[in-house]
């Protein structure tokens, strides 16, 4: 360790952290599968998957070899470039917007200090939202070049619905960004410990941004669910009205890969609304000092694991809305919803200093 | 600071290349595929100068918008290749020695501008959300207003051509 240059460490430190996420997050990406079927199928009074290993936990095992030895069908006047280009640029995006989530507090290494959060930018939340605007390509892009017209009307519906739904995603978060003062994820959740001091009085409720901000944690979070494509918001990829939407004309692995990158990205839109909403990995510390650094990471994967169950509750209850009906909640509901959350946010900020 | 000059070289590669591209392919998806990749290569130029905040919202809008709006005006019109017209024989001869006279011109202007003088580079601004709101909402606040009042008689005026007759 004497002998190491700091650079080398640090370069070390790196890779050993993105192949941690890289490894964690498609083990979750293919659980998260299972938990679905599962919570979904109790939802509606059946088993779902129990034969593959006990209680099914084999089964995305299974899956995914059934992905990786399935034929490769093209269809015959697909673009080959594109076709073969837009799963894997949505994989690739939804990975990266990980690297700049943080995990838990860092530690002390032999004197470096290592944080549990591969890239610490000060623009971290502009930086998700950057990526969450480059990964409408791959569903619009997937939907023309399969040359059909039920992925065509699937994917530009999809895009369509995506950009009109990441405008109140910005809204609903500027409010909370007034709250913390920085656009660095690290700082949002710093900002967040403590608790809350209402007119002097120290009550017991935690410093997070959901009690400042009911009405911009609703207009994020289904603004979210609209972006990731989930029920009720999943017109574009339902069977009853497009086939198969954007991701009809694809078999085998760039099918595994458009569901990897939708769950991946449920995954990193509910890190990001533990971090801006709930406080990340702010919780009761307790114990020595390795549980009381492992302890926020488990608090931080509690709050994400509610919001992932959250959302497949959704799946499991809710309907579908129709397409005009779903523009005009986006632009005429949840649009001014979010501008009038900032206004009364920067006027009650303004007022009270 | 190698590795800053390396990763510069890179992406000033890539954006030229990528921009090639853009003029050269026939089908008008990959063109826009590659302004697209052009982009991106100039936010990390951004980002090398120390501007985070302008090259973030580069990707976001200019990238993640402006050209989802190109590529769904390609995918809606379905324009196909395009078929190679007729070439005249003197924009063959004549058009490259002109560009390349032109780069030359253009490179020559900036190097007097800018000398190469190794390690003085100029002082660094400071990119970051905090210093760009200060300027923009204390000196520049007047462009501002009026640049939001002009984006808002362009919706208008698309709106007004757009909508249908009653």
């Amino acid at each position: 360790m004497a002998t190491f240059s700091d650079t080398a460490f640090l370069l070390l430190v790196a890779v050993v952290k993105i192949a941690v996420v890289v490894v964690v997050l498609l083990t979750t990406v293919a659980y998260l599968s299972w938990l679905e079927r599962k919570v979904v199928a109790h939802i509606q009074a059946r088993w779902g998957p129990y034969l593959v290993g006990p209680h099914g936990l084999l089964q995305p095992l299974a899956d995914g070899a059934k992905f990786i030895l399935k034929e490769e069908i093209v269809p015959l006047e697909a673009d080959r470039v594109i076709y073969w280009l837009a799963p894997f640029l949505g994989f690739v995006l939804a990975f990266l917007s990980i690297a700049v989530i943080p995990f838990g507090e860092g530690f002390t290494f032999h004197g470096h200090p290592i944080e549990f959060q591969i890239a610490d930018l000060n623009v971290g939340i502009l930086f998700i939202f950057a990526v969450t605007s480059l990964g409408v390509y791959s569903i619009a892009l997937a939907g023309w070049s399969s040359n059909s017209k039920y992925p065509l009307f699937g994917g530009l519906r999809s895009s369509a619905q995506m950009i009109s739904y990441e405008l109140s995603l910005g809204l609903a978060v500027i409010g909370t960004l007034m709250w913390a003062g920085t656009l660095s994820l690290r700082e949002i959740v710093n900002t967040q410990s403590g608790f809350w001091i209402i007119h002097g009085v120290k009550t017991w409720i935690p410093h997070w941004y959901i009690f400042a901000q009911p009405v911009g944690f609703f207009v994020y979070f289904t603004s979210a669910i609209a972006e990731t494509n989930r029920v009720p918001f999943d017109l574009p990829e339902g069977e009853t009205e497009l086939v198969g939407g954007f991701h009809t004309e694809y078999s085998s692995m760039k099918f595994a890969m458009f569901f990897m990158s939708e769950y991946a990205n449920m995954v990193t839109v509910s890190c990001l609304a533990t971090i801006l909403f709930l406080g990340g990995w702010h919780g009761p510390l307790f114990g020595p000092p390795p549980l009381r650094i492992i302890l926020p990471v488990v608090w931080f994967c509690l709050k994400v694991f509610c919001f992932l169950f959250f959302y497949i509750w959704m799946r499991g209850t809710l309907p579908r809305f129709r397409y005009d009906q779903l523009m005009s909640f986006g632009w005429k509901f949840l649009l001014p919803l979010g501008l009038l959350n900032i206004l009364v946010t920067s006027l009650l900020l303004a007022w009270h200093g | 600071m190698q590795f800053m000059a390396i990763l510069f070289y890179i992406c000033a590669a890539v954006a030229v290349l990528a921009a090639l591209n853009v003029i050269l392919q026939r089908t008008p998806v990959y063109s826009a595929l590659s302004l697209i990749v052009v982009l991106c290569a100039l936010a990390i130029v951004y980002l090398l100068l120390g501007a985070e905040f302008m090259s973030v919202i580069q990707v976001i809008v200019y990238a993640g918008a402006i050209m989802v709006l190109f590529v769904f005006v390609i995918m809606l019109l379905n324009a196909g290749h395009e078929a190679p017209g007729q070439r005249s024989r003197v924009a063959r001869w004549l058009g490259p020695p002109i560009v390349a006279a032109f780069l030359v011109e253009v490179a020559a202007v900036v190097w007097k501008q800018f000398p190469a003088s190794g390690s003085a580079s100029p002082a660094p601004l400071d990119g970051s959300p905090r210093a760009i709101g200060q300027l923009l909402f204390h000196n520049y606040v007047l462009p501002f207003e009026v640049t939001s009042i002009l984006i808002l008689v362009a919706i208008l005026g698309a709106v007004v051509l757009a909508k249908k007759e009653f």
